[in-house]
C-alpha cells in the first residue's frame, strides 16, 4: 500500500434489501490511522453501511476499496483475515463464556493464519481495559453493559485491526461510560488503527473524529471535518426534523 | 425379578446408555452449531461397527467406495468453485483432501492385508474411512443449505438417512456382523460377572466424553464450536466460518458415530440399518436435554439405555413401543416447562 | 374456458375413461397412486402450508387399516366390540375417531415446542405403532389380519380394482376439493398465516396452537382413510406398509411433487410410485444385488431437490401450462359489523409504571402514557430506548415484568395477544410481516379474522361463502381506504417495502381497531408516499381512532403528532407537544448526546 492511500475508499455504494434499496450511491473515505465518523438519526442506514463494507450483506453494487486493493468479493472471513474487525451494535458476544475465552476467540483468525501472540495482544487489552482482566473468568452474561461494549471492543482489538468498524458504542450506555469508551477508541488512534464510528451520539462522535459524515435517509447528507460538522445547524435538523414543519 | 436379574439388568442398560450417550452429545453438537437435526448420526454407528467387521473378515469394506466417491465429487466441486473465485492456492488443500487422502487409504486397505493386523490398527484403519465422511457430507449435503430453515435441514437429514441406509445394504449385504471382542476377560464384580467388552465401553465412552470436554473447554478450534452455538454472527465477525464449523461438527459427529459402532460391534451384531434405532434412542436422550444441555442430554440417554434393558426382561417384544413412547411424555414435560412459544427463525 | 379450467376439464375425463383404457396392472397402479395422494395431500397441507411436517403418517394410514381389519375380519369380537363390528362404513368412523384422538394428543404435546420436536415425535410414534402392529397377539403379529370382506355401497358390492379405482380417485378429488375449500377461507387463511411465524398471526387474533393441531389432525384423517381403503383393497394388513420408512416416502411425495399445491400430492404420489416401480425392477439387476435400493436414488433426488427447486415439481409444470388471465373483480359483499366507537376524548390505553426486565435488563422502567380515542400519540427515543419493547408489551407479545396496562378501562397486561387484538386494538410491525406469496386482499383478509366464525368444517363444504364474500368485501375496502386498490390480486412480496408497510395498516383497519400500533409505518416510504399516508392517519384521527406510532422520522412524527413521549433507558423523559419536546434540553441531550 503506498503511503497516503487510504485504508478504505468507498465509491457510490449501493444496497437493497430485496427491492429496496436503502443505500443510494455513499461514498466515504478512511485515511489510515484516522478516525471518521458516520453520524445521522435511526433508520439512517448506518448500520447497513457497516454491514455491507464488512460482507455480512451480499447484495450491492459500488466500488470498495481497503487497502488499496478493490475488493472483488465482499466476504466476512476474508476481511477479517485482512485485518478488518466490526464490532456490532447487538456487541454479539459469547454470553456463556468467559472473558478470557471471548477475548481468545477474537484472535481465532490470527491463529489461523499462523500468529500465535493471543497471550500478548491479551496483556496490551487487559492494560486498556483494567476492569475486563478483573473479571476475566466471569461469564460475559453476567458483565454490566459497560463492561460488555468493552469486552466487544476488546474482543476486536485481540484480532490486531488496521480498520476498526464500531456500531452504536455508545447504544444504550450511561453518559459516564460513554465517555470513557470514547476516549479509549480515541486513544486507539496512537496504535495506528483506523476507525470507522458509526453513532448516533453526534455530539460525543464528532468530538473525537477527524471527519465525518451525516447519512439521511440512506444518502450522505453533509460531510465535513468533525469540528465543522459541531457547529452546523443542519445536523441538529436532521435529528430533530426541525425542517419538516416550515 | 431378584436382585441378580436386576443387576444384570443394570448392566445392560449403562452398556447401551453410555453409547446413546455419546450419540446424544453428538447430536447437540451438531443442531447447537448447525441447527441440523442430524438423523443420519445412526448410519456411522452401523458403518463404523460393518467397515471394521469388513475389515476384519479380510474383504475390503464397501464404503471404502463412499469415500473414494464422495471425495471425488467433493474435489469436483470445490475445484470449480475455487477456479471460478481466483483462490487457486487452495487447490493443493482440495485435492490432498478428497483425492489423495482416500486413495491413499485405498492403498493402506488393499497392500496391509487388514484382517491379520493388530485390533488397534483395525480399529484406527475403520476411523480413517469413515470419519472423513462426515465432512464430505456436511460439504455437499449441508452446506449449500446453510440458509435453510430448521424444517428444511431435517427434511434433508432425513433425505441422508435413507439414502445411506440404502447404501449400506448395498455395502454390507442384508447379514448382520459381530467384530472380536476387544477383550475376552470376565470380572466378577460382587458376585456379578461382568463382561469385558462392557467395561471396555463404559469406560471408553467415559474417556471420550473426557477428551471432548477436554476439547471444547481448552483448544481454540473447540472454543470456536461453542462460540458458533452461542452466538453464530459474533463467530462469523472473528473469522469462524460458517463452513468450517460445520465441517467441523461433522467430522466431530462421525468420528463419535463410528466409534460408538465399534464399540458396540463385539457384543451386538449390526446390521446395515440397525444405526438408525440406536442413533433414535440417542435422540430421545438429547431430546431430553433440550437438544441444547449436553449434561442432561447424556443423563437422558443412560437413562433410556437403563429403560430399555428393564422392559426388554418385563415385555420384550414392548421394547422399542416402550422407549419410544417415552418420548411423548418428554415432550409434554419440555412442552409445559417451556415459558412461551418460540419464535421459529 | 380458462387454460386451467380445461386442463382440469381434461385430467377429470381421462381419469374417469383411464379403467376402460388401462390394462389390470396399470389400473392397479393407478389405485395405489391415488391411496398415496390422499395421504400426501394431508402433508401438503401441514408441511407445505402449515409449515410443520410428519414422518409418521404411515402409521396413521396403519390405524385406519388395522382398525377395519379388526373389526370387519375377526371372527369373534369381544362383545364391546361386537357392537360396532362387521360394518367397514362404522368401522371407518371408529378409526376417524381414533386416530383424531391420537394425532390430537400428539399434536398438543409438542405445540408449544418449537417447529421441529412435532416431527421428530412422529419418528417415534411411527417407529412404536409399527412395533405395536407387529407384537399385538390380537392384530395377527407380524402376519397381519386376512380375510378382510370386500365393500359393498348400496347394496352394491366392489368386486373389481376398476371398482376400487372409481371409490379411490372419487374420494382423493373429493379431499382435494374439501382442502382448496378450506385454504380458500378464514380458517384457510389462518392456518397459512403460521408459515410467517406466530407472532404475527397471533396478533391478529389467530389461536394458533388451535391451527396446528387442527391440520395435524386433518392430515391425519386423511392418512386414515387411505389405510382403510387399502385394507379393503388389498383384504389383508401386515405392519410393513406401516413402517416409518413409508411415512418417509409419503413426504418425499409432497416435497418432490411441491409441497405448497394440493396437486403436488398426486404429482408426488405418482413420480414417486412409478419410480419405485421401474427402479425396483431395474436396480437389482444392475447391481446385482437384492433390496429395496430406490431409496438410494429417492434420498439424493430428495437433496437435490431441496438444494435446487425447494418449491418441488408442481411450480415447474405449472410453468410449462401458463394459467390463463383470469378478470377478477373486486370482491362485493355486504358490510361487516362494526364495533362502536369510543367517543372522542374516552381513554383507550393507559400504561402505569410499566416495569419490563430481560434477565438483569431493565428494558421499561416505570413507563407512564395514555392514549385517548382521536388522537396521535408518537412514542419516539433513541436506538435501543426501549420502544419496541413497550410495544410488544402493550400488545401481548410479552408481558410485563410488573405494573399494569389498561384497554378501555379492563386489564390486559397478561393477556395473550389474541385476545387483547379481540378487544379492539391492532397493530404493525416493524419488520414487515406479510406472507409474500398470498395475494394482498388475502393478507389483509387475515387481519378480519376475528370478525367471522366459520369453522373449519363449514370452509371445507363451502357453506361459508356468505361470510367469506363480507370479509374479502371488508378487506378490499380497507386496501382501497389505504390506496393500493388496483394491488388487489398482485402477491404481496412483489410491492415495495414502503407499499407493504401500508398493506399492514390495511391489515391491522381490516380487524375494526379502536386503537391502532404503528411501528416505523413511514420507514422506506417516498416523500409523496409520506404525505399520502400522514393524510390517512389524520382522517382515521378524524373518525374517533386513537393511534400510537412509534416513528423515526422526525418531519414525519413533529408534523403529525398530538403529543409525543420520548424514551430513552427504558424510561420516560419527557413529554408533550411538538413544539414543547423540540425545546427540551434532556431530548436534545438524548438524541444528539455529548460528553462533557
Amino acid at each position: 500500500m503506498k503511503p497516503g492511500t487510504p485504508i478504505l475508499d468507498i465509491r457510490d455504494l449501493c444496497v437493497s434489501y430485496g427491492k429496496v434499496e436503502v443505500l443510494h450511491q455513499v461514498s466515504l473515505t478512511v485515511a489510515p490511522g484516522a478516525i471518521v465518523t458516520v453520524i445521522g438519526p435511526n433508520g439512517a442506514g448506518k448500520t447497513t453501511l457497516l454491514s455491507a463494507i464488512m460482507g455480512v450483506l451480499p447484495r450491492m453494487r459500488g466500488d470498495v476499496s481497503y487497502l488499496g486493493h478493490v475488493q472483488r468479493e465482499i466476504e466476512v472471513e476474508r476481511m477479517v483475515a485482512q485485518g478488518m474487525t466490526l464490532v456490532p451494535e447487538s456487541r454479539a458476544l459469547f454470553g456463556e463464556m468467559s472473558v478470557e475465552d471471548n477475548l481468545l476467540l477474537g484472535a481465532f483468525m490470527r491463529h489461523r493464519l499462523g500468529h500465535r501472540d493471543e497471550r500478548d495482544t491479551m496483556d496490551h487489552v487487559f492494560t486498556i481495559f483494567p476492569r475486563l482482566k478483573e473479571r476475566r473468568d466471569q461469564m460475559a452474561v453476567t458483565l454490566s453493559g459497560g463492561e460488555r461494549q468493552m469486552l466487544a471492543v476488546g474482543r476486536a482489538l485481540m484480532a490486531k485491526p488496521r480498520l476498526l468498524l464500531l456500531d452504536e458504542p455508545s447504544l444504550g450506555l450511561a453518559p459516564l461510560i460513554v465517555r470513557e469508551i470514547l476516549r479509549i477508541v480515541a486513544n486507539l488512534k496512537q496504535t495506528g488503527v483506523a476507525v470507522l464510528l458509526v453513532e448516533q451520539n453526534a455530539r460525543a462522535a464528532l468530538q473525537i473524529a477527524d471527519y465525518g459524515y451525516v447519512l439521511e435517509t440512506g444518502e450522505v447528507a453533509i460531510e465535513g471535518p468533525s469540528n465543522q460538522l459541531a457547529g452546523d445547524p443542519r445536523v441538529i435538523e436532521a435529528y430533530l426534523g426541525l425542517g419538516g414543519r416550515h | 425379578m431378584d436382585i441378580q436379574i436386576a443387576l444384570l439388568l443394570g448392566q445392560d442398560g449403562i452398556t447401551n446408555g453410555a453409547i446413546y450417550a455419546l450419540l446424544a452429545l453428538a447430536l447437540v453438537l451438531v443442531f447447537t452449531v448447525t441447527r441440523v437435526i442430524f438423523i443420519p448420526q445412526g448410519e456411522f454407528v452401523a458403518f463404523g461397527a460393518l467397515t471394521l467387521a469388513s475389515i476384519q473378515a479380510g474383504r475390503v469394506p464397501g464404503t471404502l467406495w463412499l469415500l473414494l466417491g464422495a471425495g471425488l465429487v467433493v474435489a469436483i466441486i470445490d475445484l470449480i468453485q475455487a477456479v471460478r473465485r481466483g483462490t487457486g492456492r487452495r487447490i493443493a488443500g482440495i485435492i490432498g483432501w478428497n483425492i489423495l487422502y482416500p486413495a491413499l487409504v485405498a492403498a493402506l486397505l488393499s497392500l496391509l492385508r487388514p484382517d491379520e493386523l493388530p485390533q488397534v490398527a483395525q480399529v484406527l484403519l475403520a476411523l480413517a474411512v469413515i470419519v472423513p465422511l462426515g465432512p464430505m457430507l456436511y460439504r455437499l449435503v449441508y452446506q449449500p443449505l446453510a440458509e435453510a430453515s430448521v424444517l428444511v435441514l431435517l427434511i434433508v437429514s432425513v433425505a441422508v438417512h435413507v439414502t445411506l441406509v440404502g447404501l449400506g445394504l448395498l455395502f454390507f449385504g442384508a447379514e448382520g456382523s459381530r467384530t472380536t471382542p476387544f477383550s475376552e476377560a470376565r470380572l466378577d464384580i460382587g458376585g456379578i460377572a461382568v463382561g469385558g467388552q462392557t467395561i471396555w465401553v463404559v469406560i471408553a465412552s467415559l474417556a471420550l466424553i473426557v477428551v471432548l470436554y477436554q476439547l471444547f473447554e481448552r483448544t481454540l478450534y473447540g472454543k470456536a464450536l461453542r462460540a458458533t452455538a452461542i452466538n453464530r454472527v459474533g463467530a462469523r465477525l472473528m473469522g469462524i466460518s460458517t463452513t468450517l464449523a460445520g465441517k467441523l461438527s461433522f467430522l466431530l459427529a462421525a468420528a463419535i458415530g463410528a466409534f460408538s459402532g465399534i464399540l458396540i460391534a463385539p457384543i451386538t451384531t449390526i446390521y446395515y440399518d440397525t444405526g438408525f434405532l440406536i442413533g433414535l434412542k440417542g435422540f430421545v436422550g438429547a431430546i431430553i436435554g433440550g437438544l441444547a444441555s449436553y449434561p442432561v442430554a447424556a443423563a437422558g440417554a443412560v437413562l433410556v439405555g437403563l429403560l430399555e434393558s428393564f422392559s426388554s426382561f418385563h415385555a420384550s417384544a414392548f421394547k422399542e413401543v416402550i422407549v419410544f413412547t417415552l418420548i411423548i411424555p418428554v415432550l409434554l414435560w419440555r412442552s409445559l416447562t417451556t415459558r412461551h412459544v418460540e419464535e421459529e427463525e | 374456458m380458462r387454460r386451467d379450467r380445461f386442463a382440469l376439464t381434461v385430467f377429470l375425463l381421462l381419469l374417469s375413461l383411464a379403467p376402460w383404457l388401462l390394462g389390470e396392472f396399470h389400473v392397479t397402479l393407478l389405485n395405489y397412486i391415488g391411496l398415496y395422494s390422499i395421504v400426501a395431500l394431508g402433508l401438503v397441507l401441514l408441511t407445505g402450508v402449515g409449515g410443520l411436517t410428519s414422518f409418521g403418517q404411515a402409521a396413521f394410514v396403519g390405524l385406519g387399516a388395522y382398525t377395519t381389519a379388526w373389526l370387519t375380519a375377526t371372527p369373534e369380537l369381544p362383545a364391546w366390540a361386537a357392537l360396532v363390528g362387521g360394518s367397514p362404513w362404522v368401522a371407518l368412523l371408529v378409526g376417524l375417531a381414533l386416530t383424531a384422538l391420537f394425532a390430537f394428543v400428539l399434536g398438543w404435546a409438542t405445540l408449544r415446542l418449537s417447529g421441529h420436536y412435532l416431527p421428530l415425535g412422529t419418528i417415534a410414534w411411527g417407529i412404536a405403532i409399527y412395533f405395536l402392529f407387529g407384537n399385538i397377539e390380537l392384530l395377527g403379529g407380524h402376519t397381519g389380519i386376512t380375510g378382510i370382506p370386500l365393500l359393498s355401497i348400496a347394496g352394491f358390492e366392489l368386486r373389481d380394482s376398476r371398482h376400487y379405482y372409481y371409490l379411490i380417485w372419487a374420494m382423493l378429488l373429493a379431499a382435494v376439493w374439501l382442502t382448496s375449500n378450506l385454504l380458500d377461507s378464514r380458517e384457510g387463511r389462518a392456518i397459512r398465516a403460521l408459515k410467517g411465524g406466530t407472532v404475527m398471526a397471533e396478533s391478529m387474533g389467530v389461536n394458533t396452537p388451535r391451527s396446528k393441531v387442527v391440520i395435524f389432525i386433518i392430515a391425519a384423517l386423511f392418512a386414515c382413510v387411505s389405510g382403510w381403503l387399502y385394507a379393503h383393497l388389498q383384504r389383508f394388513v401386515n405392519p410393513t406398509p406401516f413402517g416409518l420408512h413409508i411415512g418417509i416416502e409419503y413426504l418425499f411425495m409432497a416435497v418432490i411433487g411441491g409441497a405448497a399445491h394440493v396437486w403436488g400430492a398426486l404429482v408426488g404420489a405418482t413420480v414417486i410410485t412409478v419410480l419405485k416401480q421401474g427402479l425396483q425392477e431395474i436396480l437389482p439387476k444392475i447391481l446385482g444385488a437384492s433390496g429395496n435400493f430406490e431409496v438410494i436414488v429417492f434420498g439424493v433426488m430428495m437433496i437435490l431437490m431441496l438444494q435446487r427447486a425447494r418449491d418441488g415439481l408442481w411450480p415447474l409444470l405449472v410453468h410449462w401450462f401458463p394459467r390463463g388471465e383470469a378478470v377478477r373483480s373486486a370482491p362485493v359483499g355486504e358490510r361487516l359489523s362494526q364495533r362502536t366507537p369510543p367517543t372522542s376524548g374516552t381513554v383507550l390505553l393507559e400504561v402505569k409504571d410499566a416495569v419490563k426486565k430481560f434477565g438483569g435488563l431493565v428494558a421499561n422502567d416505570r413507563m407512564n402514557l395514555h392514549v385517548t380515542a382521536g388522537e396521535i400519540l408518537a412514542l419516539i427515543g433513541p436506538n435501543g430506548a426501549g420502544k419496541s419493547t413497550m410495544f410488544n408489551c402493550i400488545s401481548g407479545v410479552d408481558g410485563l415484568s410488573s405494573g399494569e396496562i389498561r384497554f378501555l378501562g379492563e386489564r390486559v397486561d397478561g393477556l395473550a395477544s389474541r385476545d387483547i387484538a379481540r378487544r379492539g386494538m391492532s397493530r404493525t410491525f416493524q419488520h414487515v410481516r406479510l406472507l409474500p406469496a398470498m395475494s394482498v386482499l388475502e393478507n389483509v383478509a387475515i387481519g378480519a379474522h376475528l370478525r367471522g366464525d366459520n369453522g373449519v368444517a363449514m370452509a371445507a363444504f363451502q357453506l361459508d361463502r356468505k361470510e367469506e364474500g363480507r370479509l374479502l368485501a371488508e378487506a378490499a375496502r380497507q386496501i382501497e381506504r389505504v390506496g393500493l386498490g388496483q394491488y388487489l390480486f398482485e402477491q404481496a412480496g412483489n410491492l415495495a417495502l414502503g407499499q407493504q408497510r401500508i398493506v399492514e395498516i390495511a391489515r391491522a383497519l381490516a380487524a375494526d381497531p379502536c386503537l391502532l400500533l404503528l411501528d416505523e409505518p413511514a420507514a422506506g416510504l417516498r416523500y409523496l408516499e409520506k404525505q399520502s399516508l400522514a393524510e390517512l392517519l389524520r382522517r382515521l384521527r378524524g373518525e374517533g381512532m386513537g393511534i400510537l406510532l412509534v416513528e423515526h422520522d422526525m418531519d414525519f412524527v413533529m408534523g403529525l403528532a398530538d403529543r409525543l413521549v420520548v424514551m430513552e433507558f427504558g424510561l420516560k423523559i419527557a413529554e408533550g407537544s411538538p413544539d414543547q419536546v423540540q425545546q427540551d434540553p434532556a431530548v436534545l441531550q438524548a438524541y444528539l448526546g455529548g460528553v462533557g
